[in-house]
């Protein structure tokens, strides 16, 4: 029982990750000007983000609970088990986001789900 | 920013992510294959790993990943990017077969090939449904 709490926080934690580096990045703004010395001024104004630091944290959760994960089961487990992020990110992207996910993307992200558990066997 | 010009440079950063992903794993494998366990106790086992050429290609070729991602999401959808960029994973299998000399099992070649097919119909869809917000110049 205790690796399908892990499999939930790796998962949970990394969509939500995800979701607010999203959500920093659009209250951001559009990144256009790749010079160093434009991308220097982003990073000044990224650093302050609240976003961008909570999703650093979560994804570091994320991180933890995949190694502990991997304390308990086999990696050929871990792995497959974990691709169900890729479902719980385009749920967040839909409810969280607002973003418009047509079946495309719902049948798209299901795909890579279910390639990302055959590529890990 | 014209829809047009918007894709091209969508398609480039997307290509840049996934390629700057599989690089830093693969130079990273390169490096770390031949070292055995690193010793997390060690200050100059750490060092000595990170002083490795082919660790510190890895290492700057997925901070390039990292930035180029954050970019990426600066204005295209969540659920545009993720499908898209784990194209890397089919790619990474193909590197490690042709560099690596890694075996493909028929299951791996079938997660390939969903793979491929998730990002195909992701890709057919719009890169951005919400309202964007300017920032950052232009060039």
């Amino acid at each position: 029982m205790t690796h399908w709490l892990l499999v939930g926080i790796v998962a949970l934690s990394a969509s939500m990750g995800d979701a607010l580096q999203t959500l920093g990045m659009k209250l951001h703004g559009e990144i256009h000007d790749f010079r160093p010395r434009a991308l220097m001024g982003v990073a000044a104004r990224l650093v302050r983000s609240w976003h961008l630091g909570l999703s650093l944290v979560l994804l570091g959760v994320s991180f933890a609970a995949f190694l502990l994960l991997l304390s308990v089961v086999d990696l050929s487990f871990a792995v497959p088990a974990t691709a169900i992020e890729y479902l719980s990110t385009t749920l967040l992207a839909r409810y969280l986001l607002g973003e418009k996910v047509n079946w495309q993307r719902w049948a798209g992200a299901g795909l890579v789900a279910c390639g990302v558990v055959l590529l890990a066997l | 920013m014209s829809v047009g010009r918007l894709r091209l440079k969508t398609r480039i950063l997307a290509v840049t992510v996934v390629v700057a992903n599989v690089a830093g794993n693969f130079f990273l494998s390169l490096g770390l294959r031949h070292r055995g366990t690193v010793g997390l106790g060690s200050g100059a086992a750490w060092w000595e790993t990170l002083a490795n050429p082919w660790v510190f290609l890895g290492i700057s070729a997925l901070i390039v990943w990292m930035l180029s991602r954050l970019a990426l999401l600066s204005w295209a959808d969540l659920s545009w990017v993720v499908p898209i960029t784990a194209s890397g994973y089919a790619l990474t299998a193909l590197v490690g077969r042709m560099f690596l000399g890694e075996q493909i099992s028929a299951a791996r070649w079938c997660g390939i090939l969903l793979i491929t097919l998730g990002v195909l119909l992701v890709r057919s869809t719009a890169i951005r449904t919400t309202r964007g917000r300017h920032s950052g110049g232009t060039s």
